[in-house]
């Protein structure tokens, strides 16, 4: 929050800055495809070459949570994975953002019962929510287009 | 056939055969426990039997009944080409049995399995552990007096304290100590490493636990799990048609096939028979979702393998049968199209014509992809020699499909037990001999031509669907039905049932008479006897209230079809009511994933991506 302060708070060079570094952020988002289920056959469809997920600047993934900036939970959670989803998003580094792709990761899906973790949201903050199970190529991109949205829009720290 | 088997043991083990019968062409004998381990041993060895696979184990809960437990065995025999299926019963006071882990090696994962979710323990079992659940969790889910809901809490500890890897068992002797290297005298220690479940190779849900001595790997243990989502357990709690959107998430690359399964085990169960044309329908379209699936498994293990190319034409090729499929049942992968009794809808007009243009496009990618890898010497390289299995390990783990084929045994439940019309089509069965990663592949790229081919024969053979005609005989497609409808010039109409898209607006008469069978135990009206006539709507809401509903009688049945990664078996007890008692689902990649710790031990760690892309591991199924 330094240069926020410097530059006293709100104002139109700080909003202008806001700006320029979300316009920068929302085109280089590096998905890191925790993929566990039925959605990552979603998830192949959308990152190839038919849906073609570049075009948003999000479609190179990165194995490495260190050099990942969305996290992408793709597939039902159950209560033996979460833990280790969990530790997955606290090796991430600031600014990251949370996407639950599939119903199982919003809610749980039809899956209520003793193995599933109902909705990521239980363990750690999600950004977009985007239903369907699984959800077809064309909601998932109107749900990144909503995350890069949310990114334009928001306040930066720098 | 059966009768002479039951002869033999009750010659042999006259004591402790409790009971011997067949029910729906299945041989069951029930045996004493005490005696369980003589007669598998029997049954396996002699040369009369040589019932050499295990293709299931699996528990039963009879909550209420004394013996309450019991553990079902289900064998083949490669030799004579038939079924044999074992009941134990358990009494639940000393829920015990003799292990057969050392007759077949499946069976130790197996026994992990009903021990897990059953708490039957194993005497004699190497390495008793939970498999599916983690070790935290208290009691056996799949007991009937278990809640479906009922959630233990999340165990944080593993992401709260930074731990060290620590195995969870001793891998080997060797295993945390420094000693002096056989080959170059030099002292040397074995690293643990942990592979997966976050890995990109590991598909996400499987953890590898290897020890390694340099870059080669001397044991591994895999742990699985990670996707369990008690498929069985809700089987039992819903409904018989209830189940099909549950059984497309076991393999969801290839759902249609798990449809079928499931319902030709219910049909065994009701012992009825599904017209013609729906039969061909279901070759067809478990045969579009064998490609698919093949696709996604070659594209995902040359795209592991560094050989981005041939992942995106495969890619394409695969989105190609994705339309075909979403023409047919309204959705791209969890589809739920098949019915008990029949299929959800006919296929829609011109299907064949659709089909024929998007084969061609498969095969033109097929065709690139061959040019691209088979004969690349970098790939080659990569994958021959190399995850190999030899014929008898992939027997004694019960390997199907593709991996038992390419270890050189001639085994696909298509040809061995035809079911849905597959014995009137003409098409072959390619078998490799090595065993290794690269014969899977060669047998997975001649399957998917093969089913091209299967195709290509069902639309032939398949009975003409339901088809409009006016009074001279002339066939009228239906959108030009729908145009002359909107001018009122319907008087000349044979049937005035104006039809635009049968997927989509649900069944009509015509359509719904040649997929459904004329059965009404088990089939829903078309809409016009529902809304139309008062024995329709009673058959309705028979069909539909909770409590009635496909009731099949007393029984139990197994079935198996040719999944895309080997024989996925279905084993269903019913009671009686609307509910299954137990629906148990043999899962083919469980076999792959056991011997998965076999299949790399010597091998370089750069060899596990390939190895294990090919096994085509598919969570859904394999954790249920």
């Amino acid at each position: 929050m330094g240069l926020r302060s410097i530059f006293g708070g709100d104002n139109l060079v700080t909003t202008k800055l806001d700006q320029a570094i979300g316009w920068a952020r929302k085109y280089s988002l590096f998905p890191y495809p925790f993929v566990t289920a039925c959605c990552g056959m979603e998830y192949m469809a959308v990152s190839s070459a038919h849906y073609d997920l570049d075009r948003f600047g999000a479609a190179f993934p990165r194995f490495s949570p260190r050099q990942a900036d969305m996290l992408m939970c793709v597939g039902t959670i159950s209560q033996k994975i979460a833990p280790i989803l969990r530790r997955v998003y606290d090796q991430m580094c600031e600014p990251k953002y949370v996407v639950a792709f599939g119903v199982c990761t919003c809610t749980g899906g039809f899956y209520d019962d003793y193995s599933t973790v109902i909705g990521i949201d239980t363990i750690m903050p999600v950004d977009v929510y985007i239903p369907g199970c699984p959800p077809r190529p064309e909601t998932v991109i109107q749900g990144l287009m909503l995350l890069q949205e949310k990114i334009q829009n928001q306040k930066h720290e720098y | 056939m059966p009768r002479n088997i039951f002869k033999t043991l009750q010659q042999k083990f006259s004591d402790f055969i409790l009971e011997a019968y067949t029910y729906r062409d299945d041989a069951i004998v029930v045996v004493d426990r005490n005696a369980i381990y003589d007669i598998c041993k029997f049954l396996r060895d002699d040369s009369r039997m040589k019932f050499d696979l295990l293709m299931d184990l699996a528990g039963v809960d009879y909550l209420g009944r004394d013996p309450r437990f019991e553990v079902v065995y289900t064998l083949y025999s490669l030799k004579n080409n038939n079924r044999l299926r074992i009941k134990v019963p358990i009494d639940e006071r000393n829920p015990q049995i003799q292990t057969v882990s050392t007759l077949w090696k499946i069976a130790d994962w197996y026994e992990r399995e009903v021990w897990d979710m059953y708490g039957i323990r194993f005497k004699g079992h190497p390495d008793l552990r939970r498999i599916l659940m983690y070790d935290e969790f208290k009691g056996h889910p799949l007991r009937k007096d278990y809640p479906i809901t009922k959630r233990q809490p999340l165990i944080t500890a593993e992401y709260t304290n930074n731990s060290t890897i620590t195995p969870t068992v001793e891998l080997s002797n060797k295993a945390m100590d420094e000693y002096v290297s056989e080959e170059d005298g030099l002292k040397v220690k074995h690293m643990f490493l942990n592979m997966g479940p976050s890995h990109p190779a590991m598909h996400g849900v499987i953890k590898i636990i290897l020890e390694l001595d340099g870059e080669r790997v001397v044991s591994a243990d895999v742990g699985i799990g990670y996707l369990h989502r008690s498929f069985e357990k809700h089987s039992e709690s819903i409904y018989y048609n209830g189940v099909f959107p549950y059984t497309d998430r076991l393999n969801y690359v290839s759902p249609l096939i798990n449809n079928v399964g499931y319902a030709l085990t219910v049909e065994k169960l009701l012992d009825i028979e599904v017209t013609e044309r729906c039969k061909y329908i279901r070759i067809i379209m478990s045969e579009i979702s064998r490609i698919a699936d093949h696709l996604t498994c070659i594209g995902a293990m040359a795209m592991e393998l560094g050989a981005m190319t041939a992942f995106i034409y495969f890619m394409q090729a695969r989105e190609a049968m994705y339309q075909l499929i979403e023409e047919v049942t309204g959705a791209r992968i969890t589809i739920s199209y098949v019915r008990v009794g029949g299929v959800k809808a006919d296929l829609p007009e011109r299907y064949e014509k659709r089909v024929g243009e998007q084969l061609k496009k498969v095969r033109a990618e097929i065709k690139q992809v061959h040019k691209l890898l088979t004969r690349n010497r970098i790939f080659v390289d990569r994958v021959q020699g190399v995850g190999v299995v030899s014929k008898e390990d992939a027997i004694s783990f019960s390997f199907t499909g593709p991996l038992l084929r390419a270890s050189g045994v001639d085994y696909d439940v298509r040809k061995q037990f035809p079911y849905s019309n597959y014995d009137k089509i003409d098409f072959e069965i390619p078998i490799g001999k090595n065993g290794d990663v690269y014969d899977r592949y060669l047998i997975r790229m001649e399957e998917m031509e093969q089913s091209c081919l299967i195709i290509e024969q069902a639309f032939e053979k398949m009975p003409k669907g339901a088809i409009m005609v006016d009074f001279e005989g002339q066939e009228i497609p239906a959108e030009k039905m729908a145009d002359l409808g909107k001018f009122g010039q319907t008087k000349n109409l044979l049937h005035q049932v104006a039809v635009t898209d049968p997927t989509l607006l649900g069944s009509n008469k015509p359509y719904h008479d040649m997929v459904y069978a004329p059965d009404k135990r088990v089939s829903l009206p078309s809409k016009e006897k529902t809304y139309g006539s008062i024995e329709g709507l009673m058959n309705h809401f028979m069909l539909i209230m909770d409590g009635y509903g496909i009731r099949p009688p007393r029984g139990e049945a197994y079935f198996a079809v040719e999944g895309a990664n080997g024989e996925l078996g279905f084993y269903i007890v019913s009671d009686g009511t609307d509910k299954a008692h137990r629906v148990r689902c043999r899962p083919p990649c469980f076999a792959f994933v056991a011997g998965f710790g076999k299949m790399i031990e010597g091998a370089q760690v750069a060899d596990i991506v390939p190895a294990f892309g090919s096994i085509n591991m598919i969570a859904g199924e394999l954790d249920r």
